[in-house]
């Protein structure tokens, strides 16, 4: 990485520069206070900066080589599914006729964009076990919410308005509660038994006439099947809940068995990670949200539909719907992504990617395994989970050792989550990687884990390559600078 | 040999990784899920393509649309057909951008940590508040937040939203009402404004939030001057302001008016039309509520040297510390969007953007005059700024056709969403429509219309 301190775009400003070009006016000028009020016409100008176009192009490729994605090398961010992303997508997402399309065109003329995401919600029915897809919401934590609010809607409908609580794990991802808690509902709490499963007693003895729904992710957030989920299915359905499956870790089990089949109601996908998004960051993702029949009449409004003659439209008259949960039709350029990527893959496709995503996770584990603790002993999925317990009683945090991967040009894991396990690290290799790279990471894992009993200030001093050491948090909090002021 | 490209592990690896972990077959990885619910079978997917059919499938699809490229479009409603500087497709096409998740890492993310810190900036600078988040999905669910924002901080349930913003921002807001348990009542518009009357009438004591759009979704300046005084002149509501931060180059920025929160969608600077999305909220607050706010912030700060760095700060606000105590659930957000829409802004720089608002409120103007001319009817009472409304005489849905047949995209159907306003059209001019563009549409249009 570049060692020199980037300035901020602002600190490079000079007066009379500039980085756009446009045709002169060719309209006849109106004075502007003739169109614009005298207290409305902006009287000082926005402090942005004045650049050339080349000093822009240096300063954005200096901040990327500040920075650190899939394509610059091994990312295994757990429960975020960082897989490749494929080029062919973005080639195709900015064709003109997708990319410069208006949504509020007349039908006829945007069958083909319609007609793509006619197609999308059918193969995500298939890929999911479900009868109906909206691809309205625009990321996982809002598909979380659009589908509670699709259970609430059910429950209203039914009268039923005493379910007011959502069960979530106590391995659950922040975001489920919070979006129970957007969606109105209070957040009650199952527990993992020891092999890290949901506790069926627990279960039974939450699941209640105030139950609205489970909300759960198999592979759990432990990256283990609930092999009970069934019973877990029918525990919820004979309370009368609902049960939501949380699709961020849909990467595990294409082909091999699908939330519909397994006893789940209702279904968001994170197009960002399964389905190659990208990332972008931090977003955009996609969240589009599956619904088994009886629920289908409180899908969000409009849905894409086939018409009798063929054509695509948007059917906006569905009187029980939750309504709108986005402007527009959802993140249309993410869905294009999945939508090539699915068609790239095809069934069998993503199946192996699915059992590669598995054989790498476990072949990682076991590289891994003797070098940490590691609290379950089963089999995983697509991810697993470590706990640094033992380097800490030698000093080493987890904290530390991901500073140090790295040092090794490595993205560390997801740490300090799932919170049940002391000194997580959660570990997610991906279908895309290969064996030498898993391996090479394996062996610096074990490299840094010996540093840890033999010379332990180099990791707990780490990172020591990066263009910059840990940053001071705890003041960025206690006085926050969140925008830049000339000084 | 493997079939697909993305896809590297061999057979020969497959066997040693198999040995390695002790199972003898992929099977054997599988056997904690029950038979019962194994799906058997190959998923019933479309047939898989190789890179070039899948190009040629997919501009297949896309040539079945016709594009604003194709045609000139007078459509906006929200979402505009504008000029977006080269550099943007090119920063935001770098693999360590856009293969990057959120900055957790800050030590190997300061290019995107510093690229949100410029945005914030940015939003601040052109809504003149204190502080902004690094994006929401879109304007609509950056308004819907909004509200719930200033219900927290109030305790108070009820939202007092203006007709004339956006009907669609309208309809999430009335989604995550009921979802948080919120009143949302709904103040008409008199001329194409909100009705003050009606407004002061209904603000009071038990008020959470205020909003309305500036400019609004008819294209006129709303007076926030008199909105502002209404608003705060009840104890503890809050004025929420909804903006195209284009029109923001030209008008006094809703700070400055005192405003609580401004919102809107980054779209108008440097994000393509996309049929919708994915675009960009923006988020920008007072000083009082920075701790309230939704979503990812970045922060200034320094490492151990005492070099300058930037971090996610006050995360304590967010779902993956407070869980159902947090101020939203959003995690992932629009970080790539936003990241295209700072490379135009500061690509337009102080200057540009004043000339591009300049060159849509011109062109506007000079179409409504254009269109008067030609004896077409212009509800256009008030100052507007790159939008205003059409009467058509006749359905919208109609025009629309005939104008398409003449090759070109008609303005939005205000019929669909106010239904007093069946017959009219609500017209969109930017700074990419040409004179002679703007000078066939009149006479077309007056064709149709009189014809």
């Amino acid at each position: 990485m570049d060692n020199q301190n980037q300035p901020l775009i602002f600190e490079l400003s000079k007066k009379g520069r500039t980085a756009y070009s446009l045709p002169a006016l060719d309209v006849p000028e109106t004075p502007l206070n003739d169109m614009v009020g005298e207290d409305y016409l902006r009287q000082d100008e926005p402090n942005w900066p004045e650049v050339s176009e080349l000093e822009l192009v240096r300063h954005y490729m200096a901040l990327s080589k500040r920075n650190f994605g899939v394509d610059n090398g091994f990312y295994p961010l757990g429960s975020c599914t960082m897989k490749y992303n494929p080029k062919v997508n973005e080639l195709v997402a900015r064709l003109d006729g997708l990319a410069h399309i208006h949504p509020y065109q007349d039908e006829h003329s945007v069958q083909g964009a319609l007609e793509l995401l006619y197609r999308l919600q059918e193969n995500l029915q298939e890929i999911t076990g479900m009868d109906t897809v909206t691809l309205q919401p625009a990321a996982g934590a809002h598909g979380e919410w659009t589908g509670l609010m699709i259970i609430r809607a059910f429950h209203e409908a039914n009268g039923d308005v005493k379910r007011t609580k959502v069960i979530v794990p106590d391995t659950a991802h922040g975001t489920n509660p919070a979006s129970a808690a957007v969606a109105g509902f209070d957040t009650v709490t199952v527990k993992s038994d020891e092999n890290g499963l949901v506790d069926l007693n627990d279960l039974k003895r939450v699941a209640d006439e105030t139950t609205a729904a489970l909300m759960l992710t198999n592979p759990n957030t432990l990256g283990l099947f609930e092999t009970n989920i069934q019973e877990i299915a029918d525990i919820v359905h004979a309370a009368g809940g609902k049960v939501y499956y949380d699709g961020a870790n849909m990467n595990a089990i294409m082909g091999v068995t699908r939330p519909g089949d397994m006893g789940y109601d209702v279904v968001h996908l994170n197009l960002h990670k399964t389905f190659t998004g990208p990332h972008g960051g931090g977003g955009p993702g996609s969240g589009p949200v599956g619904v088994k029949a009886e629920l289908e009449p409180f899908l969000p409004k409009p849905l894409i539909v086939k018409k009798a003659d063929g054509s695509y439209g948007l059917d906006d008259d569905r009187p029980q719907s939750i309504g709108r949960v986005k402007a527009f039709y959802g993140n249309f350029g993410i869905n294009v992504r999945a939508y090539a990527y699915i068609r790239t893959m095809g069934g069998n496709g993503l199946f192996q990617v699915s059992k590669d995503a598995v054989l790498n996770a476990n072949y990682l584990l076991k590289r891994l395994t003797d070098y940490f603790e590691t609290p379950f002993k089963q089999l995983c999925k697509h991810e697993f989970v470590l706990s640094g317990s033992r380097q800490k009683k030698l000093g080493v945090r987890t904290l530390d050792m991901a500073k140090r991967l790295l040092d090794f040009g490595y993205y560390p894991p997801t740490i300090y989550f799932p919170l049940l396990v002391d000194e997580a690290l959660m570990i997610e290799p991906t279908e895309t990687e290969s064996k030498e790279t898993l391996d090479a990471f394996a062996d610096h894992l074990i490299a840094i884990t010996q540093e840890a009993e033999e010379n332990p200030e180099i990791v707990q001093e780490a990172p020591h390559k990066t263009v910059i050491g840990r940053l001071d948090e705890t003041q960025a909090a206690r006085h926050p600078i969140l925008r830049y002021a000339k000084h | 040999m493997s079939q697909f490209r993305y896809l590297p592990v061999t057979e020969e690896d497959r066997e040693e990784m198999l040995k390695v972990i002790g199972v003898k077959s992929d099977e054997d990885l599988f056997s904690d899920v029950p038979e019962k619910i194994r799906f058997k079978g190959e998923l019933k997917l479309e047939p898989k393509l190789s890179e070039p059919e899948l190009i040629r499938f997919l501009s297949g699809l896309a040539k079945k649309n016709v594009s604003t490229s194709d045609y000139p479009s007078f459509l906006g409603a929200g979402i505009y057909d504008h000029y977006i500087p080269s550099v943007v497709d090119s920063v935001i096409s770098r693999g360590e951008f856009y293969t990057a998740y959120t900055p957790y890492q800050a030590e190997v993310s300061q290019g995107e940590l510093q690229a949100i810190f410029e945005f914030q900036t940015l939003i601040c600078e052109l809504t003149g508040m204190e502080a902004a988040n690094s994006s929401m999905y879109d304007g609509s669910t950056a308004l819907a937040e909004a509200a719930l924002l200033t219900s927290g901080v109030t305790r108070n349930k009820k939202i007092i939203v203006s007709e004339t913003v956006h009907p669609e921002y309208r309809q999430v807001l009335a989604t995550y009402a009921h979802g948080r348990g919120l009143d949302v009542l709904t103040v008409p518009s008199i001329n194409g404004s909100v009705d003050l009357q009606a407004l002061e009438a209904a603000v009071d004591e038990q008020t959470a939030g205020v909003i309305v759009q500036y400019p609004n979704f008819f294209g006129e300046i709303e007076p926030l001057k008199e909105v502002e005084q209404i608003t705060h002149g009840a104890k503890r509501a809050h004025l929420i302001v909804a903006s195209n931060p284009l029109s923001l180059g030209l008008l006094t920025p809703p700070g400055a008016f005192n405003a609580d929160i401004v919102v809107g969608d980054c779209q108008p600077l440097g994000i393509s039309e996309s049929f919708g999305g994915p675009h960009c909220g923006y988020f920008a607050v007072s000083k009082k509520l920075i701790r309230k706010v939704p979503g990812r912030l970045v922060g200034e700060t320094v490492d151990e040297q005492g070099q300058r760095g930037y971090v996610l700060t006050l995360q304590a606000r967010e779902q993956h510390i407070r869980r159902e105590k947090a101020t939203s659930n959003i995690c992932s957000n629009q970080a790539l969007n936003a990241l295209a829409s700072s490379v135009a802004m500061n690509a337009f720089g102080k200057k540009g953007i004043r000339e591009l608002a300049e060159q849509n409120i011109q062109k506007a103007h000079y179409a409504a005059r254009k269109l008067k001319e030609e004896g077409i009817r212009v509800h256009a009472e008030q100052s507007f700024f790159n939008e205003f409304i059409v009467e058509c005489g006749r359905p919208v849905s109609e025009v629309n056709q005939a104008l398409f047949e003449e090759g070109i995209i008609g303005g939005y159907d205000l019929g669909k969403s106010y239904a007093q306003l069946d017959t009219k059209m609500l017209v969109a001019v930017t700074e990419m429509r040409t004179k002679d563009e703007i000078d066939q549409f009149a006479e077309v249009l007056g064709g149709i219309i009189h014809g």
